[in-house]
């Protein structure tokens, strides 16, 4: 899930004392960087590395109310370094970002918290697991967690349940984003069962569905020439699941890569250009809200449309996000992300 | 060739040093007055957005412990963990210099020196060293430290990240308070419930005196637009006078050969370099003039909100790029019609005062048109005007259309004049007097909009004085205002004040929307002083009675008038109805306000206690009381603001600005009066063949004189007569139209005819002293000169 590891990097303004520091594309001064092969290590890793400059902890989901209605939901949380070390207090070089969303046929809630590390205010412990911003926070065992997040319009209060392994995409969960060998840590939980009560301002709505927990951390991950970005998260009808993603790159070529994710849990990664998608229709703003998504490897040739064209992030760093429904070779749902669009 | 023109074009000048005086004198004048207002205008506002940036004190609720202590941050991180979108603020002093601490990723937009979107700046506001923000003067005192000048942050305070303002105080993580950001999320927890020391301070809304100074920003920068518009009928007279008696010039360097393009481009240079020399000099004039009005403006701003305002004026480069600007257009508008007369004349056309007097006359019928669409356009947008540009096109209408039909009034009124005279002499009189009007006119209009805009200031001024103190009455009309810092303080003020005053009425007041509008709602306690000092502009017979036993409300004309209601509709407060049972005039209030009893407002708003109170005592006993106040409570003195104070500091402003408005009517009837004394010597001239036969037919020339002079005090007063409902016009159209459509509240007019009359009389005086030189001058005209008009001599 590079977007956000591209828009935390070059776009993000809280991160634009990344100025400070090398460009991006440059060396990371001080900090780690993805190696390959790697080792996770869990509980551990499930909590931030500060040693690393960008790292995320993102969760969407499908939802459907008891009469029907498709709801989609987001809860992010972003951590950026201003340098590779924890601090105490408010010198700590620790910035933390929560987006969060709500997205329904006809509206598009958003909202965003910002946060400076070593205070109490955002931060993620690994063991007992909790991650949080404010009143936002994600916490649980694993097997069964909760998920809230406010804003002045929406609310949410969630239950997830685990039904299925972790996925490493790429190499094992080394996963290169460009042709020079930029590259992340990535791991997925995409079987999470979730349920719980949306507080919208029609009313309280219950809700149940599926949902995408996505980890991601990294130090340097995109190449110069890289920007934007168009990320997919499918969960087909018969249980098969597919990640994948496309960078925008300045010569007009792209970047991609796919994880194909069984019903048992058995993943299969896809290196650059194994999948191809292509943009079928623009919303009012120019930003794609129809593909064609084709993994011929698996015989996947679907449509991937929005479910509400209008999902724009209007945050510090916009950006597109939203549920979409998925029809073609396969029938299902899921998220896409755009990024490079405003 | 172009050397030697400009010579000959120049030559004009030397020989009528006056003149160009003239020329100098109302454009620099008419620069000074413009630049003068928009500097102080400018100024005052720049601190009123660096004191409200700075701390956003005016525009925020805040959170803060009811013992006035400082919480510890652990309180920032449970509110912000329960869903409370709080920003955490650390204050102290250090070296006489306010430090405030922020936190610039949670505060409010706008309070922050650096935004989180300002890229690379957060970087090192957050980290390293750090960085402090102040103002130059504040700067030096802060010794020792590196410190980013900015002009963006009040006087005296220094803002910085709250980490490094915690280190440079001693206060390690401890908060002063907590700002409360205007969107809060669904669902937050009670306050009670999660930090129950503390107290929501609601945010202050006493910044309605810096609204109605805002007001009085407005209608100044009106007059400071007027007074260039009399500048330039006085330059466009001055201009036009020149250039008609250079016509033998003109005629003969066209005919030496001097191409006419070429010749009314160097006159247009000739004149753009005065208007630069008139511009720099005018705007150094309204830079003096801004200075002397601005420690007033200064210390009022100190009086009324304890905020320290920079008393030094800065030049500010957008100054002389606007003075100059208007300068130039100013001198091109006026100048544009003398320029294209001259383009367009016949080669051999020379002065002749008769032709000159039938084209006037012919132009006369054109500009009378034009003033009777300016001004029906004027009347249509009076009844249906309600924009502020809308008002002011209005204002504009109305001077430029009267200004444009005076010539054509006081020609029919003349011409009547002429019909009803007896003898011979009274109508040689009112047709020579007709015949001079042409010539006349321009300084007419100039002295036409001098007064008239001399009787709008001074109706403006006045009324708006009236209204002022009036409002201060009904608003500060306790002897004594204490603010307290938390609940403790407001105790012990009670506690103290109980047995001392006659009075306490505590000032509580809620943000709410009531019908759509942003509104604030003030609890009042049941008291005399309400009943006696407010004025409800309408009314239920009872409507002090049903207020204060929580059955109705009473809202300002700023709401009745936005949201269309009025007594006897209902609005809905927190979810109850309330009936409406009165409006009252709020002058300088920007948004909608309410006013209920004490108890509806505990039940509808408990969270919130009152933080002020007016204290009604003998104000003899106010001074004490504060001295005591302080020593048996500890709550500072600076806390308590003495009503007599707040009033003497608002009146001197008040009167600083009767003085300019003062030296403003002397200034611009000075210089009106120096137009028609222009006219009238170019006239003198001219006129010796008209005069000649009378003098021929008996008349002594001392009569001429005396009619000369009598004629230029009739036309004065003429015009002095138009003038006036003129004036009033202007004044009303500031107070009940401009002013409404800006903040949506009318400014009563009062009419002061003492003053009227004081200012007719100035005007008489100084078209008298206008007209004696030259009717001196006619009265002394040696026979042999007036004999040669009859021997083709001259």
């Amino acid at each position: 899930m590079n977007a956000k590891a591209l828009f935390l990097a070059i776009t993000l303004p809280v991160a634009a004392f990344a100025q400070g520091f090398a460009g991006l594309g440059s060396d990371a001064e001080g900090f780690a960087t993805p190696q390959p092969d790697p080792q996770f290590s869990f509980p551990a890793d499930h909590g931030a590395h500060p040693d690393f400059r960008i790292e995320w902890w993102y969760l969407t989901a499908n939802l459907t109310s008891d009469d029907g209605t498709p709801y989609g939901l987001q809860w992010t949380l972003f951590r950026s370094a201003l340098a590779p070390d924890e601090g105490d207090g408010w010198t700590a070089p620790q910035l933390w970002m929560g987006n969060a969303a709500v997205t329904t046929p006809e509206d598009h809630f958003v909202s965003e918290r910002l946060a400076r590390g070593g205070v109490g205010q955002a931060g993620v412990i690994a063991d007992p697991f909790e991650a949080w911003i404010d009143d936002w926070v994600l916490e649980g065992d694993w097997q069964n967690m909760r998920l809230t997040a406010s804003g002045p319009e929406f609310a949410y209060d969630m239950t997830l349940t685990a039904q299925g392994p972790l996925i490493f995409h790429g190499d094992a969960g080394y996963s290169v984003k460009s042709a020079a060998g930029q590259a992340s840590y990535y791991y997925s939980q995409p079987f999470f069962a979730i349920e719980g009560v949306l507080r919208l301002p029609e009313g309280d709505i219950a809700v149940t569905g599926n949902a995408w927990y996505d980890r991601e951390w990294s130090s340097q991950p995109l190449a110069d020439n890289q920007t934007g970005w168009d990320w997919f998260s499918l969960s087909f009808d018969d249980g098969n699941k597919l990640m994948g993603f496309r960078l925008q790159q300045t010569d007009g070529e792209n970047y991609t890569s796919a994880t194909w994710i069984t019903p048992e849990g058995d993943a299969t990664p896809f290196a650059d250009g194994a999948l191809v998608a292509t943009p079928l229709a623009l919303n009012d703003s120019g930003v794609p809200v129809r593909w064609r998504v084709e993994l011929p490897a698996k015989g996947v040739d679907v449509t991937v449309a929005a479910l509400n064209e209008n999902a724009w992030m209007a945050t510090s760093i916009p950006y597109w996000e939203g549920p979409v429904t998925v029809s073609g070779t396969h029938g299902g749902v899921g998220y896409l992300e755009m990024t490079g669009y405003d | 060739m172009t050397g030697a023109a400009l010579q000959a074009l120049l030559s004009h000048w030397w020989r009528n040093p006056l003149q160009l005086f003239t020329l100098l004198a109302g454009l620099a004048l008419a620069t000074a007055l413009w630049s003068g207002v928009q500097a102080i205008n400018a100024e005052a506002r720049a601190s009123y957005d660096a004191a409200a940036a700075t701390l956003g004190e005016a525009q925020y609720d805040r959170l803060a412990r009811r013992d006035g202590l400082p919480m510890p941050q652990s309180t920032f991180v449970r509110l912000r963990r329960a869903g409370w979108l709080v920003s955490p603020v650390v204050q102290g002093r250090l070296e006489e210099v306010r430090i405030v601490g922020i936190e610039p990723l949670t505060a409010p937009f706008g309070i922050a020196p650096v935004a989180p979107s300002e890229g690379a700046g957060i970087a090192a506001f957050l980290t390293g060293a750090g960085q402090i923000f102040a103002n130059a003067e504040t700067a030096a005192q802060l010794s020792g430290l590196t410190v980013i000048i900015t002009p963006r942050i009040a006087p005296g305070t220094a803002v910085t990240d709250i980490g490094i303002a915690q280190r440079l105080l001693g206060k390690p993580n401890q908060i002063d308070s907590l700002i409360v950001l205007p969107d809060q999320p669904k669902g937050q927890a009670e306050l009670g419930d999660i930090a129950p020391e503390l107290s929501v301070q609601a945010a202050q809304e006493g910044s309605d005196i810096a609204r109605l100074t805002d007001s009085l920003h407005l209608n100044l920068s009106a007059f400071g637009l007027l007074s260039f518009a009399v500048g330039i009928f006085i330059v466009h007279g001055a201009v036009g006078l020149a250039f008609e008696q250079r016509r033998p010039v003109v005629r003969t360097m066209r005919a030496l050969g001097m191409p006419l393009r070429r010749l009314v481009v160097l006159m247009g240079v000739e004149l753009m370099i005065f208007a630069l020399i008139a511009g720099v000099i005018g705007v150094a004039l309204g830079y003096v003039i801004a200075a002397l009005l601005l420690p007033d403006v200064a210390a009022t701003l100190h009086g009324l909100y304890g905020a320290d305002v920079s008393g030094t004026l800065q030049l500010r480069p957008v100054w002389w790029v606007s003075g100059l600007a208007i300068a130039l257009g100013g001198t091109f508008i006026a100048a544009s019609g003398a320029l294209y007369q001259i383009a367009n004349m016949p080669l051999l056309a020379a002065a002749h005062p008769r032709a000159l007097a039938m084209a006037a006359g012919r132009r006369a019928v054109i500009l009378g048109t034009a003033a009777s669409i300016l001004l029906a356009v004027a009347v249509v947008m009076i009844v249906t005007v309600n924009s502020l540009v809308g008002g002011f096109i209005m204002l504009a209408a109305l001077m430029i259309g009267a200004a444009l039909g005076l010539p054509l009034v006081l020609d029919r009124i003349l011409a009547l004049a002429g019909k009803f005279a007896k003898s011979v002499t009274a109508q040689w009189f009112w047709a020579d007097t007709r015949q001079q009007l042409p010539g006349l006119s321009l300084a007419l209009m100039a002295l036409l909009l001098a007064m008239s805009a001399n009787v709008g200031v001074s109706t403006m001024v006045s009324s708006f004085r009236l209204t002022f103190t009036g409002f201060l009455d009904q608003r500060l009309a306790s002897e004594l205002y204490v603010r307290t810092e938390n609940e403790a303080q407001s105790a012990a003020l009670v506690a103290f004040a109980e047995p001392r005053t006659d009075v306490i009425l505590p000032i509580q007041s809620a943000r709410s929307r009531i019908a759509g509008q942003p509104a604030e709602v003030f609890g009042a306690r049941d008291h005399a002083t309400y009943r006696e000092n407010w004025v409800l502009l309408q009314q239920t017979p009872q409507a002090w009675d049903t207020t204060f036993g929580g059955q109705t409300v009473l809202i300002n004309e700023q709401l009745s008038r936005r949201a269309g209601l009025g007594v006897g509709d209902e609005v809905i407060l927190q979810g109850t109805p309330f009936a409406i049972a009165g409006v009252y005039g709020d002058y300088g209030n920007p948004i909608g306000q309410a006013v209920i009893g004490e108890n509806a407002f505990a039940s509808l708003y408990p969270a919130i206690t009152p933080q002020r109170f007016g204290l009604r005592m003998d104000p003899a006993a106010v001074s004490g009381f504060v001295a005591e106040l302080e020593n048996a409570t500890g709550i500072p003195a600076a806390q308590a603001v003495n009503q007599a104070g707040i009033k003497a500091l608002s009146l001197a402003v008040f009167e600083r600005t009767f003085t300019v408005t003062s030296a403003l009517n002397v200034l611009t009837l000075a210089v009106a009066g120096f137009a028609i004394l222009m006219s009238l010597l170019t006239l003198a001239s001219m006129r010796v063949p008209q005069l000649a036969p009378a003098w021929a037919m008996g008349m002594t020339r001392r009569q001429i004189g005396g009619l000369e002079l009598l004629r230029a005090v009739m036309l004065a007063l003429l015009t002095a007569v138009v003038a006036l409902p003129l004036g009033l016009a202007l004044a009303w159209a500031l107070l009940a139209v401009v002013n409404v459509a800006a903040f949506g509240w009318k400014l009563p007019m009062y009419l002061f005819p003492l003053d009227y009359a004081r200012l007719g009389l100035l005007a008489l005086l100084a078209a008298g002293l206008a007209a004696l030189w030259p009717a001196r001058r006619l009265a002394r005209t040696p026979p042999a000169d007036l004999l040669k008009v009859f021997s083709n001599e001259r």
